[in-house]
């Protein structure tokens, strides 16, 4: 089940994060539609293993399009709790479904206040408007 | 300097086109469906690609076959009327200055397409090697060319083209007319399936695009796309597996060298063929998804290291796939390298081109 953008928070990188409603320091990391557009067709995913530790705003991993490479950065610190291992072979799924069933981490969050360094929805729309050099 | 624009820039646009800088080009990259679904096509059906871009070069009069021979590796002067090669352009060292291909349209009338990047270097080329009874004339802004590539493609061309193409061979080549307007039609193409292009006049090509694109529902493709489909059909790029540091047997395209008789560069090739050659451009299969790219190092064994010249995930494969030059004693299919993709060592092994049939 896909989530609801409007409910999810954002980084500059283009990365989203759920938080659980049942665990306040669980949470599900993925890259946003707008990421997934200037990517073109995802055909390769590189995820860390569940266990690893990854850090705000530092790579976690990379995707591949057939034109090119970008890194994945972390919007949260935390423990890898469970990545996304179906995108080993439908990375498309990253293109088709951004903000569901092309998730990528379940991360446990280190350190809740940094949550407040990333962008609510509205302010994330704001920030691709200034992208575009928008009017 | 400004980028150059293909009379079909608009249309690309409008059909949501991401445009891109190549050769001195703008030029629509992958359009809104995607690299995918534009391989797909191309690989199932049939996919158009506007590749105007491409060099179109006159080569007439009573001297024309000759220079053309000088001039090229292969033996073009003496073609059937109606037939194309392919050949090489090589400078004095037999470094290549440009892949080509030639038709013969008439006892001394050619027409020479050449690279979009090398335009400049070679008309200028031409311009200092042009013997005397042979008249040059630059076609490539007054006219406009199209790429109809796929199992599907010359049925979709030969409903509005005159005489039909369906019996056209392989690199043959004629006149006719495309949806009522004069246009010079060959069965060639750059992805590994079977297709034609089209040569028409500048102000015809909205007309012939259209007509092809919304009423045979031939699916318009970028250059991403084209890139995988030349790469996995075993074609160099120049610029990227090619360039004037290489010659063409080091270039794997041997085959487009005729050693009898006298071109530009013949002296070192005839020696390259009796002493071999050092290296050599050798496919590489390479394990998983992610690809090798330009620039990237290849470790051969030993501390030999070359780099990739082209790399990209293959769709048709679903593996990754590359071009490098290899040591020639590495370049025998069945041996076993190393690709470093951004710190990782990814296994590669070597095989014959193309990669796909």
């Amino acid at each position: 089940m896909p989530f609801d953008p409007a409910g999810l928070l954002f980084s500059r990188e283009h990365e989203w994060v759920a938080r659980d409603e049942s665990d306040a320091n669980a949470a599900t990391v993925g890259i946003t539609d707008y990421a997934q557009g200037e990517l073109g067709d995802v055909v390769y995913v590189d995820l860390p293993a569940a266990g690893s530790a990854v850090k705000q705003f530092e790579t976690f991993g990379e995707v591949e399009s057939v034109k090119s490479v970008s890194d994945l950065f972390s919007p949260v610190s935390g423990t890898v709790a469970e990545v996304n291992s179906t995108l080993e072979d439908k990375p498309e799924l990253v293109n088709e479904d951004p903000y569901g069933e092309g998730w990528m981490l379940r991360v446990t969050i280190a350190d809740e206040r940094e949550l407040q360094s990333l962008l609510s929805h509205d302010e994330y729309q704001e920030f691709l408007t200034e992208l575009s050099g928008g009017d | 300097m400004s980028l150059l624009r293909t009379p079909l820039y608009d249309s690309h646009v409008a059909l949501g086109a991401r445009m891109v800088e190549f050769g001195g080009w703008e030029m629509p990259i992958q359009y809104a469906s995607g690299v995918l679904a534009e391989h797909a096509a191309v690989r199932r059906q049939a996919g158009i690609f506007d590749v105007s871009h491409m060099g179109r070069i006159d080569v007439q009069g009573d001297g024309a076959g000759a220079f053309l021979d000088r001039l090229i590796t292969s033996n073009v002067g003496k073609l059937r009327i109606g037939r194309g090669r392919y050949g090489l352009i090589c400078d004095e060292s037999g470094g290549i200055l440009d892949d080509v291909v030639v038709f013969r349209r008439a006892e001394s009338v050619y027409l020479v397409v050449c690279n979009a990047s090398r335009w400049d270097r070679v008309t200028a080329w031409i311009g200092e090697n042009a013997a005397d009874r042979v008249e040059i004339t630059h076609r490539r802004d007054d006219t406009a060319m199209l790429a109809v590539q796929g199992p599907e493609a010359v049925a979709a061309v030969a409903r509005r083209f005159h005489p039909s193409p369906l019996q056209l061979g392989r690199f043959a080549g004629n006149g006719g007319r495309m949806a009522g307007v004069g246009a010079f039609i060959s069965r060639t193409g750059y992805t590994g399936e079977d297709g034609c292009e089209l040569i028409v006049a500048a102000s015809d090509a909205q007309h012939v695009w259209d007509t092809l694109v919304d009423e045979s529902g031939v699916t318009p493709c970028g250059l991403a796309a084209r890139d995988v489909l030349r790469l996995e059909a075993g074609l160099m790029l120049y610029g990227q597996d090619m360039d004037e540091t290489v010659t063409p047997p080091e270039a794997g395209l041997d085959r487009f060298v005729d050693l009898s008789k006298d071109f530009i560069g013949v002296e070192t090739l005839r020696r390259q063929a009796e002493n071999g050659i050092e290296k050599r451009i050798t496919g590489l299969t390479v394990e998983g998804r992610s690809a090798p790219r330009h620039g990237y190092t290849v470790h051969t064994g030993d501390g030999r290291e070359s780099v990739i010249t082209s790399g990209a995930y293959s769709p048709s494969l679903r593996h990754s796939i590359g071009l490098a030059y290899l040591p020639i004693d590495v370049s025998e299919p069945g041996n076993v390298v190393d690709v470093d993709i951004r710190g990782r060592t990814a296994r590669a092994t070597t095989v014959s081109l193309p990669f796909t049939r």
